[in-house]
């Protein structure tokens, strides 16, 4: 950690960014936002259009949780409402993005549809907010940070979404299809993604 | 439509099991299934939060607006969780020091919401009470046994204490309490027990 301090500037936020969408990918490696994952990863498209939108919800909430929580809940001495606080601010800011997409892409809209909505309580956004907590990290490293897990989490599902494209229409033993196959599918990706954790530690 | 208490119980826990069947939950499943005592301190939480939840959010189903619905139920959810984090925190600080993060992510667990949504806010707060009750159990159920089986095989305890004779035949299945060890249990524990549905459903 300290090395972090030490380092230039930007070569730590790309450290951050690679080790948050990589060794420590939020999907893979801290389960979060599995839910919304399996019940939209069956097609590429619908996975691309709410990866990206969790891309943007993730690296401005973050950012601006880190302003609140730094600014406001630990001079105050409130850091026990953190939990109400951060959940309000990811609320209001889905709501943004839900007005932006029914006015830009209706065909997006309505592919997503109540998912939208539930990106409020998609817990990888509300996850990476409090993993940034334990963290001694500056405004633009906690930026980088929650960039880089909602991108790792962004590929995640896109890479899923491709694979069970191509399961689906194979023959799969009774029970086993849907929820069982993806997660033996999810197992395998991680397994891959757990190599990538020797690389860099932070 | 009318639920007897019965009904509900066997839902929560069985036939509409929250994890296998509706799918919800599965993040913390995964997460903290590998170690049995993080486990129950987490389905404690759970239980802890869906009945009370679900019973404040039924009391007041009929004042809260239908637009705003969703982010008043986070929000009663919300206050729950830090009622729970605060009371895990001063019973097990060394438990919480791991399952922290996932305990405060109990509020956007989809079985909280999914329960409150789709059944506290159209149903009477006794019957919303026993539902939670029993989302819950089910939900418990399932961790308490991928727990009971990622504990041993990857650390060779259970509840922390080591196996009997564990030096002449257990060897450390490390992947077990590796990320992808908690997905294959899962995967195939979801196969098994849709399997085993299905069929009781058929006869």
């Amino acid at each position: 950690m300290d090395q972090l301090q030490n380092m230039n500037f930007f070569a730590s936020l790309i450290l951050i960014f690679t080790s948050a969408a990589f060794t420590d990918n939020i999907l893979l490696a801290r389960f979060l936002g599995m839910c919304s994952c399996l019940a939209i990863s069956k097609k590429v498209d619908n996975s691309i259009g709410l990866g990206g939108a969790v891309i943007f919800v993730t690296a401005s909430t973050t950012a601006f949780n880190y302003l609140i929580y730094k600014y406001v809940l630990v001079p105050l001495g409130i850091e026990y409402l953190r939990l109400l606080i951060f959940i309000v601010i990811i609320a209001a800011f889905v709501q943004l993005l839900e007005m932006i997409v029914e006015r830009f892409s209706e065909k997006l809209y309505y592919a997503l549809g109540i998912f939208l909505p539930l990106i409020t309580v998609n817990c990888a956004i509300l996850g990476i907010a409090l993993f940034m907590l334990n963290k001694p990290y500056s405004f633009w490293q906690a930026f980088a940070f929650g960039l880089g897990g909602g991108f790792g989490w962004f590929m995640a599902i896109t890479l899923i979404g491709g694979i069970r494209e191509k399961i689906n229409e194979s023959d799969l033993p009774k029970g086993l299809g849907g929820p069982a196959i993806t997660l033996i599918i999810i197992g395998i990706m991680s397994l891959a993604f757990v190599g990538f954790s020797g690389m860099l530690k932070i | 439509m009318a639920y007897t208490p019965k009904q509900v119980f066997l839902n929560g826990i069985w036939l509409d099991n929250p994890v296998f069947r509706q799918v919800l939950g599965i993040c913390s499943t995964l997460a903290v299934t590998n170690l049995l005592a993080n486990t129950l301190f987490m389905c404690f939480g759970l239980i802890f939060t869906t009945t009370l939840s679900n019973l404040t959010i039924s009391f007041l189903r009929d004042y809260i607006p239908k637009r705003i619905r969703m982010i008043v139920q986070v929000l009663i959810i919300a206050c729950y969780v830090m009622i729970i984090d605060i009371i895990i925190k001063a019973l097990a600080p060394d438990i919480h020091h791991f399952i922290g993060p996932y305990v405060g992510l109990i509020t956007t667990n989809c079985i909280v919401m999914g329960r409150a949504e789709a059944f506290a806010s159209q149903n009477k707060p006794l019957l919303s009470m026993y539902d939670g009750i029993a989302s819950g159990v089910g939900y418990s159920l399932v961790l308490i046994f991928i727990a009971s089986v990622r504990e041993p095989l990857g650390f060779g305890t259970i509840l922390g204490m080591t196996l009997p004779a564990r030096d002449v035949w257990w060897h450390a299945w490390t992947i077990m309490i590796m990320p992808p060890g908690a997905f294959f249990m899962l995967g195939l524990f979801t196969w098994f027990a849709r399997r085993w549905l299905t069929r009781e459903v058929k006869r």
